[in-house]
Order: C-alpha cells, then sequence, then structure tokens
C-alpha cells in the first residue's frame, strides 16, 4: 500500500492538468464534439485575436507577474542581506507565516480600501497634505496600467518567498560564510549578497517561477485590483468562458492556451534574466569591493519590507474598520460611528459558506496530509534520496489554473463527473498537496534516526514506531503543515467557482463576488471572515502542541 | 587600519561568562611573527575567546575586558574592520566559486589580482588550479587554499581555531609547518587555539592552558 504513495501523489497531480491542458488545447483548435465542434479549424483564434483591446490584456498579464515578482525577491534578499539579527528580523520572522496564511482576495481588498481616493491613506493626509475636502477623482484602484495591481501581488508574494528563503537558509550555514566574509573585511550586507545569496537562490527558483506562475495569471486578485477595460488576460478568458454564446467556449480555449503560453515567455523572460545577472555579477562577486553600497542597501533592505509588512497590517485593520463603519465623512481618519449592523446582516448568511469552506478544507487537507505522510514514511522506510521527480510537485503551481481547469471540467464530464462538491474537493486538493508537501517534508526528514530505531530496539514494529513515536515527535510541524494546506484551500477562488460550477459557494467565492458591487461594509466583513479563517488554523498550531506538552508535564510531576 | 607595519596584539584583562559563571580568563601579549598557543578541553571557552576578540560573540556571553593592535582598540569597531583573519577547522571555501575566485575574494580592492592570484597558487604547490571548482580538491590542497585567502586579504593578526583537527596525521605535519612560517614570514601576531599538543609544540610559542 505505501509503496503506491508516491505513484498516487503523481498520478494526482500530474492527471489532472494533464488532461486539462488537453482538453482546452483541443477545442482552441475547434475540436470538442460535446459542444458541436467536430472538426479542426483556427476560427477561435481568429475570434480571439479580433477582440478589442486584447495587445493590452496580455500585455499587462506579462508585465504583472515579472514586474511583482522581481520586486518581490528583491525586496526579501535584501531584506535577509540587511536585517540578520536585528529586532526587525526577529518580528518579520514571527509575522511571516501569518502574512502568508492571509487569501489573496482579503489582501487585495484590504489593500484597496488603503489606496481608495476614499481610502485611508488619503485620509490620513487629508486636508492637512493635500487640501482635499472630498475624495479625490482620480482612478488609483483598477488603474488602466495595474500598477495596483502589481503592488497588492508584491505584498503576498513577499511572505511567501520569505518563508521558502527561511526553510532553505539553514543548510547553507550562512552563519559560517557571514563570519568569513567579515573577517576578510566584507560589511555584512555586501558579505550576505557575495557569498549567501549565490547559492541561496537556486533552492528558491521552483517558488520563484511558481509565483511568476501565478502572478502573470492570477484572477481573484485581478477581479478586485486589476484593469477594467480591458481587465487582465485571465478574467477576460473566464468571462468568455461564463458566456451564454457557444463560440464564445471556443475562443475562451484558445485564449487559455494563449495565456499558458504568456505564462512560458514570462518563464523564459525570466531565465533569460537570471543569465544576463550572473554574467554581470560574476566580476563584481570576486572584485575585492567590501564595503560600496552597505548604507544604501541596508537602508532599503530594512525599509521594504517594514513597509510592505505594515501594508499588509494596515490593510487588515482597513477591512476591520470598514466592517464595523457607520457614518463615516470623507477626511475623517475613524467612522463617526461604529456599528455591528453589517455583522449581523451577514451573519445569517455566512454560515453555510463558512460551512462549506471549513468541510472542502478539512477534507482536502487531511487527504494531502494521508498522502504526503505515506509518501515520506516509504521515502523513509525504503531508504530512498528525494526524487529528482519531487519537481511535479510544483506543477499544478507552475501551470495557470486558469489554463487547465475549464480544460478538466470538460475532463471530467465526458467521464460523468458532473461539478459539484466532490471535485471542488479534488481540485483543491490539487493545490493544497504541494505546499503540505514542501512544508512537511524537512522536518521529517531531520527528525533524528535514532529515536525510531530505539523505539525499534524495544520491540515496537514499524507502523508502531510511526505512530507512537514519529507522530507524536512530528505533532509541531504537522498542524503546521495542516493549518498551511487548510490555508490554501480557503484561499482558492478558481478552482472552487470553476469546479462548482458556481453553485459551490465558499466565503472567498462570495467575497470575490461582492467586488462587482462597491458595499465597502459588507466587503468588509466578508473579507474579514476570510482572513480570520486560516489565522485561527495557524494559532490552533501553535498553542495545540504547547497546550498538549504542559498535559504531558502536569502528569510527569 | 592602512598603516601596514607589523603591530602587537594586546589581550587586556579578558573575562568571559556565561550565565553568570565564568568561562575564562585571560590576559597576554602577542608580538609580531608570535604565536600564542590557548589549549584547553572542549567547553572550556577557547572558541568564544576568539569570537569576542573577532567581533562575532553571540549575546548571550559576557565580556569585559581590552583587545588591542597596535595603538587601535578594536572593541570600538565592527568585525569586518578589525583586520583579524580568522582559520577554521573546515576550509569554509565558497561552493559558488572556482578556486581562483575564492583567493581572489580575499584579495583588497584594486589590487593587481590576476599576477597575485597565480603567483599565490605557485606558492602552494596549486598552480593552474585557479578555474578548479573547490569541490574537486582534497582536504589538504583545500585548506592551503584557504589559508592563502586569508593571507591575501593582509589581515594584521590571525586567529586559529583548531585549524589542524580535521587533516589526517600526515597532512596535519606539513599544514602545521606551511601555516606557521607563513604566519612567522608575514610577520603577524596568531592565536591558535587547540586541545592537540603536538600543535602548540609547532607553534612554538607561549601556551596558556585553560580549564
Amino acid at each position: 500500500m505505501l509503496r503506491l504513495a508516491p505513484a498516487l501523489i503523481i498520478a494526482l497531480l500530474v492527471l489532472p492538468v494533464g488532461a486539462g491542458l488537453l482538453m482546452v488545447l483541443l477545442p482552441a483548435f475547434g475540436y470538442l464534439p460535446a459542444l458541436g465542434g467536430h472538426t479542426a479549424s483556427l476560427a477561435p483564434w481568429q475570434m480571439l485575436f479580433a477582440q478589442p483591446g486584447l495587445e493590452r490584456s496580455v500585455a499587462i498579464s506579462f508585465a504583472s507577474g515579472l514586474v511583482s515578482t522581481a520586486l518581490a525577491l528583491m525586496m526579501v534578499v535584501l531584506f535577509l542581506a540587511a536585517s540578520r539579527g536585528t529586532w526587525l528580523d526577529r518580528s518579520i520572522r514571527r509575522l511571516v507565516s501569518p502574512l502568508l496564511a492571509i487569501p489573496h482576495a482579503a489582501i487585495a481588498f484590504g489593500f484597496a480600501f488603503l489606496i481608495a481616493p476614499s481610502g485611508l491613506v488619503a485620509r490620513l493626509i487629508s486636508p492637512s497634505l493635500t487640501g482635499w475636502e472630498r475624495p479625490p477623482d482620480a482612478l488609483i484602484v483598477n488603474d488602466p496600467l495595474g500598477l495596483s495591481l502589481m503592488a497588492g501581488l508584491v505584498l503576498k508574494e513577499v511572505p511567501f518567498l520569505l518563508l521558502m528563503s527561511l526553510a532553505a537558509l539553514p543548510q547553507l550555514a550562512p552563519e559560517k560564510r557571514l563570519m568569513l566574509a567579515r573577517s576578510l573585511g566584507y560589511s555584512p550586507t555586501i558579505a550576505w549578497l557575495k557569498t549567501v545569496l549565490p547559492s541561496l537562490y537556486p533552492l528558491i527558483r521552483l517558488p520563484v517561477y511558481a509565483v511568476i506562475a501565478y502572478a502573470t495569471s492570477v484572477v481573484d486578485m485581478a477581479l478586485i485590483l486589476g484593469p477594467t477595460l480591458p481587465p487582465t488576460l485571465s478574467v477576460s478568458i473566464l468571462g468568455w468562458f461564463n458566456d451564454p454564446d457557444i463560440s464564445h467556449r471556443f475562443m475562451a480555449s484558445a485564449a487559455a492556451v494563449l495565456q499558458l503560453g504568456i505564462t512560458l515567455a514570462a518563464l523564459l523572460c525570466w531565465w533569460l534574466l537570471e543569465q544576463l545577472i550572473r554574467t554581470l555579477t560574476r566580476g563584481w562577486l570576486t572584485d575585492g569591493s567590501r564595503q560600496r553600497g552597505e548604507t544604501a542597501l541596508r537602508l532599503f533592505g530594512r525599509s521594504a519590507l517594514l513597509i510592505s509588512s505594515s501594508m499588509a497590517l494596515a490593510a487588515l485593520i482597513g477591512l476591520g474598520l470598514f466592517s464595523v463603519a457607520g457614518f463615516w465623512r470623507f477626511p475623517e481618519v475613524l467612522p463617526q460611528m461604529l456599528t455591528l449592523d453589517h455583522w449581523q446582516r451577514s451573519g445569517s448568511m455566512l454560515a453555510s459558506p463558512l460551512l462549506t469552506t471549513a468541510l472542502v478544507g478539512l477534507i482536502s487537507t487531511t487527504l494531502a496530509t494521508a498522502l504526503v505522510l505515506a509518501t515520506l514514511e516509504n521515502e523513509h522506510r525504503q531508504h530512498l534520496q528525494p526524487k529528482r521527480s519531487l519537481w511535479l510537485l510544483y506543477l499544478p503551481l507552475l501551470v495557470p489554473q486558469i489554463a487547465f481547469l475549464f480544460g478538466l471540467i470538460v475532463a471530467a464530464e465526458s467521464v460523468g463527473i458532473r461539478p459539484q462538491l466532490g471535485l471542488v474537493i479534488a481540485g483543491h486538493l490539487l493545490f493544497v498537496l504541494p505546499y503540505v508537501y514542501l512544508s512537511l517534508a524537512e522536518a521529517y526528514r531531520q527528525l533524528d534516526p535514532r529515536w525510531l530505531q530505539v523505539a525499534r530496539s524495544l520491540g515496537v514494529s514499524r507502523s508502531a514506531a510511526f505512530w507512537r513515536v514519529r507522530l507524536p515527535l512530528l505533532l509541531a510541524p504537522l498542524l503546521t503543515a495542516f493549518a498551511v494546506g487548510l490555508a490554501i484551500s480557503i484561499g482558492q477562488y478558481l478552482p472552487t467557482q470553476l469546479l462548482g460550477a458556481g453553485r459551490v459557494t465558499t466565503v472567498t467565492t462570495e467575497a470575490v463576488a461582492l467586488a462587482a458591487g462597491s458595499n465597502r461594509r459588507l466587503i468588509g466583513v466578508w473579507a474579514l471572515v476570510q482572513a480570520g479563517l486560516p489565522l485561527i488554523g495557524f494559532m490552533l498550531a501553535l498553542t495545540l502542541p504547547r497546550l498538549l506538552g504542559a498535559q504531558h508535564r502536569e502528569h510527569a510531576s | 587600519m592602512t598603516a601596514l607595519s607589523p603591530a602587537t596584539l594586546r589581550l587586556e584583562q579578558i573575562k568571559i561568562a556565561l550565565a553568570g559563571r565564568e568561562l575564562l580568563a585571560v590576559d597576554a601579549t602577542i608580538a609580531p611573527g608570535e604565536v600564542l598557543t590557548v589549549m584547553g578541553p572542549s567547553g572550556s571557552g577557547k572558541s568564544t575567546l576568539l569570537a569576542y576578540i573577532a567581533g562575532f560573540l553571540e549575546r548571550e556571553f559576557s565580556a569585559s575586558g581590552g583587545v588591542w593592535l597596535g595603538e587601535h582598540n578594536l572593541l570600538n569597531l565592527p568585525a569586518e574592520q578589525r583586520g583579524i583573519g580568522l582559520l577554521f577547522q573546515d576550509p569554509l571555501l565558497f561552493p559558488h566559486l572556482s578556486v581562483g575566485g575564492n583567493l581572489r575574494f580575499g584579495l583588497p580592492r584594486h589590487s593587481n589580482d590576476k599576477h597575485q592570484v597565480t603567483h599565490a597558487l605557485e606558492q602552494i604547490g596549486l598552480a593552474g588550479f585557479a578555474e578548479r571548482d573547490p569541490a574537486t580538491l582534497s582536504g589538504g590542497q583545500k585548506a592551503r587554499v584557504a589559508l592563502m585567502r586569508l593571507l591575501l586579504s593582509k589581515p594584521r593578526a590571525v586567529l586559529l581555531d583548531e585549524p589542524f583537527s580535521k587533516l589526517d596525521t600526515a597532512l596535519r605535519q606539513e599544514m602545521r609547518s606551511l601555516v606557521f612560517s607563513q604566519l612567522r614570514e608575514a610577520g603577524l601576531p596568531a592565536l591558535l587555539v587547540t586541545h592537540d599538543h603536538a600543535d602548540a609544540d609547532a607553534a612554538g610559542g607561549p601556551i596558556i592552558e585553560l580549564g
């Protein structure tokens, strides 16, 4: 049974993506018998390229992916280089997991509330600095260049890249490298950039690629922060797929293939940039310069991440404020009246989506955790090295969701599975699995093997040793991995919306649906609930091991 | 730290404590070209003493006493400006740089690196190794490159933290004589911590026993 686990995981990840891509590729060239497409044709493509504003949609999708990733990576790298051992370093390390747990949509809403013409930032500086007595008439959120979308993406990408880097760093023994470089006269930030970064980057390359793929094709954030006329390509595709006119389905398939191409082009462009930067900095690494740029880099490294983390926190506070705001005249920083009306009115509507969210999250995460544990235990028992096929784990994160989920529905329907709750859970599993694996694998492999040898030598069977020794010892990382899985599931918009055919509603689909309207108070309530759920998971994951540990100690005394 | 005339390293009434318990107390003067050996079992705080002098002492230790290099009070300077070179058990050659790259990493900026690197490699019997990946070197070769990288950076004093303990016996003798002759030639004050009496004998300088 156990031996099948790795194959099962790979199949679970590869088959749906493959089938989904195939069933998007065929209709893109006119072939989809279920919808009356029996012959290959280029009509979908001709129709696609005749769409007004397509070039702009494509350009913004491409640019927002590259620009936001470059900014986020630069901020993370310089922060790590400049802040080691400072209070900022310690507080950000504590904040990074909760920040990562906040769903994209909640961050996007909160960020929009901050920067909107009548948002918190404008209120803070008005009328004292700006002279505004009324909100300025400016298109800040949904700006045509996608700048607010890029900024929102950066806020979410920074904690992800930071966490991935922090997980990879210990194996590089950065302290030793730094000590050596500093004893040779290198100032701390420069020393980190010259001696740690070149070894760190290869270890976080796949996560960086996943970020690019995500950012070029994101739907929920683009619905909230992105440009509208035309929207990003991914948002256009969603509209075309939902169009009642059947011919739009074929065009949408072509557009999904185009989206895949854009993501691949962005990845290729990034790879070329990598080569360019490597060539350009090769001389700098060994030119002996030890101090130059230290102050500027240190200043930027510390302030940029401080600002982005504060923005993310302020976004949450903004959501909270709007959710309890009554009457709120413009330049006032705080509402004149606080009220729980919006919460009370939403209360009854929240119950069912909350239940669905919890159900989908718990089932998909439990399945994912079981599969990951089986794979890791098998790896341990067979004394296997972590496989090179590991990068397949990243497949669902590297292929844009919008490019294969529609095809996945078609594929599922062709074997008689209709969109419904079960399909949503299976879809979530696809995205939860990689994250659970990534957050658990390192802790699993690092557990001192002698614990299990001791258990076995005391006459305990292999599986008993797994249940009675390994799992209790790994309780903390296991719970964290579970909380990560839950957070990923809770935040999923597109898989829930598409695989549930709009009939499976979670707090995330409901919150994003509110983006079209303009009731900020209601949005505040839903986005806050959406942000709060994963945080509860993380808090439980942090406190449970302590509570259980305290119990042990009490029994002992 | 620009004057390059040989300077004396003075350790003045140094006391280091951890959680209120005194680990060690040292008072010594090391002349240029001299090697002071500090001996003691593991846990006696030898490496902590080096960390204090070089500027890397962990927060949980408390320390008092002065560290002077010639006229300069080193305790006022950040680690990278103290002019103190370190040699560890592990050679710690950077894996992302070639052998030559590692040596250039040690060279001061704007020095005539190409010639110096070639010359340095010849000195340690590794001529033509500049483009090699450090991972392809033997243990002894790595140790020699690490020593050369240290010397190229023109330190004003050197601290050695059990630098020979990971080499096999035959190599150990060879490295000892190479390291100590190079240090003497460069006229640098050096502090060696070790638990191996043969190291202390080879160093030939005064010995302080801890613990």
